[in-house]
């Protein structure tokens, strides 16, 4: 949030979204493992790949993350048999969705992990960050406001 | 768009975990938690505070106190993975009067700490990662439970020492067993071996009383030379569809008086339990005390299926068992619990061709000196080389053999030390041969183990350490002709060496079973990337797997010996006994629901279902989930058009919220309140 583009190299925020039981476990296997990857990933625990909403990758874009992760088991492995084909099939729909609104396929990446590819995990998201460091940020939630009403009606804020 | 902004509603406490150092020395855990105190407050969080270890009775103590007393009503852990201390933060939770699903773990050690370098960017980092599970918990909304029964039979796939052990203690228990073996008989690897380390023990002499009990145990149905097709359904309540192969035999005449196989003309190399040293015939039982007794013909080698004609078994058989037409049978049964004990696969030697196995006659596998050594192995216990009459005067016996390698496999077999040296003891007492060892190093961790090395020294056994670099027939001297040369670097001298020997042995390791990839999906869980089964939990849960009710034992989930074996199935089976004595189990209660208001009848969800969870009410026209049959991926729930269906636990708020959270959205609405 506090990013200065002059002085600082520029720091992406990335949203993951894992599955509970093999990419979360992946994520799990690289910290006992104690791979070091670049710190610009947090992680949201669905239960599959398939609970990916696409709305939630445009809510992440929206409030300001410049990239998305969705992570699930390996085609195959799905622990709801195959749910995440369906993931699969939802994120090149999303991604061409996003492309015609501006946002570059190189922001969002599908990445299939199993419970023991920690090192794949955290050499995926060290990779993914130097990819989207290279695009530069996104500022959609600036940029896109005028577009996107938020409302926020006066009564209900607090002081 | 985000959830309605009003004023805080809940009341929050924060708790961050030091971990000893695990976090604390990469996390600055006070100034996270002091954050949470000043930024969140608008959020609800009315306290934060770090605390050494938070998972210990103190800091669950501490939790607890701050929930009766500060009248908290939801609670955020930040500490380490969900999957290891998520229950007890909830139990904690639940023992001071607040639903267990109130609480929410997030995970700032596997995550965080342990995986960054850059203190302030983890820090940073941890105070996105509370936010979001601040945001999120103010969503989550009290649950109960779902308890399902428990039907008391449990399925064993895989007859080896495990599988029989396990099934000996359920059944003894009192509760049904279906044990199913994909070989004619039960007994797995161990019924091959001859003796057993460190006591030298024979190995049929403590594995067949024990077959025996299973094959006479009422409680226990074997379903040898079958195979698992299908498993649905759950804990507690699974449908295993099982393929038993036509033995063609009717083992209700069967007595297994033996004169279908001495009637048999057709021999055959026996390449699995003979490892390929001796034959058996078209009809066969794998080795004579087999349990059951009744053996199976061979389809692709009996000369009748070949040629249409022979049938001489059938002639012979006193009791008219034999049954050509015999087909396939596919059995259904209901379980409540599996555990798998499915074994391992010898590392196949001919890989490293530097050791000539296959090439060179006389460079024996570990398996087939098992047989060669057995008393009721093809040769009577004589070790003889390949010729079958030359007893060896020096044998060499190799250890690491696909073990301990970054070309085959990393990972340490475990068993090949000590039957290294239990290899070495046999061949000086049967032959009186000059044995060498070739390791690189000797393991011998567990009780009576080093003992029975340093017997093994003391009865003259010659230790090179190195690791072999090529067995050769190739002799350079007049010494070395007609040897095997086992060409060495003597670490411990320091010198290359040239050891001619007779015979040599190769330790080969331990490797998955070729198949357990595709075992693994059968059962829903998880291999490791070298196809070993993963267990819940390393240390603490060994034999337990990911998915409930799904367990696993012996060398499935990593090479072990037999008493280690021995152990995991007796393990897998008390888990289950407490299990089947409980008579239900509690069940996560993350299933989707469907709105009948909202819901439109489109029917897409239906489809995207893999479990048929999904109801059509034609009358209604609006779709129902089962929850019995739900297990919670939320699919439908990301798919459906009009919102109407919502997942309990990850509902569409608390994923936005957490989204808004972490990007520390929940902040700036602070900014515009103030």
């Amino acid at each position: 949030m506090t990013d200065t583009p002059e002085t600082k190299p520029f720091e992406p925020v990335i949203i993951g979204f894992t599955c509970n039981w093999c990419s979360y476990r992946a994520a799990d296997m690289a910290g006992i493992s104690r791979m070091k990857y670049a710190p610009n990933v947090r992680l949201i625990r669905l239960m599959c790949s398939g609970r990916l909403d696409p709305t939630f990758v445009f809510k992440a874009f929206a409030g300001g993350a410049d990239a998305v992760l969705v992570s699930g088991c390996h085609p195959g492995d799905c622990h709801y048999s195959t749910q995440n084909y369906k993931a699969m099939r939802r994120f090149h729909l999303m991604q061409r969705v996003l492309t015609q609104m501006g946002i570059e396929p190189g922001r969002t990446k599908l990445l299939w992990a199993s419970a023991a590819e920690g090192q794949i995990f955290a050499n995926e998201i060290t990779k993914f960050v130097e990819e989207v460091r290279l695009l530069g940020p996104l500022n959609w939630n600036k940029s896109a406001a005028p577009v996107v009403p938020v409302e926020v009606p006066a009564e209900e804020v607090q002081a | 768009m985000s959830p309605a902004e009003k004023k805080p509603q809940e009341r929050v406490g924060v708790y961050v975990c030091h971990c000893g150092t695990n976090i604390a020395g990469v996390v600055n855990v006070a100034e996270v938690s002091k954050w949470a105190a000043d930024n969140l407050v608008h959020e609800g969080v009315i306290v934060a505070r770090d605390y050494k270890f938070m998972c210990s009775s103190l800091g669950q103590e501490l939790i607890q106190k701050d929930i009766k007393e500060l009248k908290l009503t939801r609670v955020v852990v930040a500490a380490c993975s969900p999957h290891l201390h998520e229950r007890t933060f909830r139990n904690a939770c639940k023992g001071a009067g607040l639903n267990p699903y109130l609480c929410e773990l997030v995970s700032i050690r596997e995550q965080d700490a342990w995986v960054h370098t850059d203190k302030i960017a983890a820090t940073e980092k941890a105070k996105a990662i509370i936010s979001g599970g601040v945001a999120r918990v103010i969503h989550h909304v009290p649950l109960e439970p779902l308890h399902v029964p428990i039907h008391p039979a449990t399925l064993i796939v895989g007859g080896g020492i495990a599988g029989i052990q396990a099934a000996l203690e359920i059944a003894d228990a009192g509760f049904p067993v279906y044990l199913v073996e994909r070989e004619p008989s039960i007994g797995g690897h161990m019924a091959q071996f001859d003796k057993t380390f460190p006591t030298l023990d024979c190995s049929a002499c403590i594995l067949t009383p024990k077959m025996v009990d299973v094959g006479n145990h009422p409680n226990i149905t074997m379903l040898t030379y079958s195979e698992v097709q299908k498993v649905d359904g759950y804990v507690g309540n699974f449908a295993v569809t099982i393929k038993k192969r036509a033995r063609y035999i009717k083992t209700e005449d069967c007595t297994g008086c033996g004169i279908c196989w001495e009637k048999c003309p057709k021999k055959v190399i026996d390449d699995k339990f003979e490892a390929g040293l001796g034959y058996r015939k078209a009809v066969y039982t794998p080795f004579p005390q087999a349990v059951p007794k009744y053996p199976v013909i061979d389809d692709i080698n009996c000369t009748y299926y070949i040629k249409g004609t022979c049938k001489a078994c059938e002639k012979f058989c006193p009791t008219n068992a034999i049954d050509f037409n015999q087909k396939d049978e596919i059995i259904t049964v209901e379980v409540g619990n599996i555990i798998l004990a499915t074994g391992w696969d010898l590392f196949d030697a001919r890989r490293v061709p530097n050791y000539g196995y296959g090439r060179l006659a006389n460079v024996f596998s570990n398996l087939e000196f098992e047989r060669l050594s057995n008393s009721a192995g093809p040769t009577g216990g004589n070790i003889v080389l390949r010729d079958g009459k030359t007893t060896p005067k020096s044998v060499g016996i190799i250890h690491c053999v696909g073990s301990r390698d970054k070309n085959y496999n990393n990972y340490c077999s475990a068993i090949c030390c000590m039957q290294s040296l239990k290899f070495a003891h046999l061949v000086h007492e049967k032959t009186g041969a000059t044995v060498y060892n070739f390791y690189i190093d000797i393991r011998t961790p567990a009780k009576a183990y080093d003992e029975f090395y340093q017997r093994i020294i003391e009865e003259g056994t010659l230790f090179v350490r190195g690791k072999v670099a090529e067995v050769t027939d190739a002799a350079r001297n007049p010494g070395e002709e007609g040897k095997l040369i086992v060409q060495v670097e003597d670490t411990l001298v320091g010198k290359q060496r040239r050891i001619p020997v007779d015979m040599v042995i190769l330790s080969a390791g331990l490797e998955p079973r070729f198949d357990s990839k595709a075992v693994a999906k059968t059962f829903g869980i998880s291999c490791s990337a070298d196809g070993w089964f993963i267990e819940r939990h390393p240390k603490l849960d060994p034999v337990a797997t990911m998915t409930e009710g799904v367990y696993i034992a012996g060398c499935v989930q990593g090479p072990k010996d037999i008493p280690a074996s021995v152990v995991q199935g007796a393990a897998a089976a008390a888990r289950i006994l407490g299990r089947i004595q409980q008579k239900e189990i509690a069940l996560e209660p993350v299933r989707a629901t469907i709105n009948e208001e909202q819901c439109s009848g489109c029917r897409i969800c239906n489809t995207l279902c893999p479990f048929n969870a999904i109801l059509f009410h034609e009358d209604k026209m609006v779709s129902e989930v089962n929850p019995a049959l739900c297990q919670g991926c939320g699919t439908c729930v990301a798919a459906c058009p009009a919102g109407a269906i919502s997942g309990t636990g990850f509902s569409n708020e608390q994923i936005l919220s957490q989204i808004d959270g972490l990007l520390l959205l929940n902040l700036d609405k602070k900014e515009a309140m103030a």
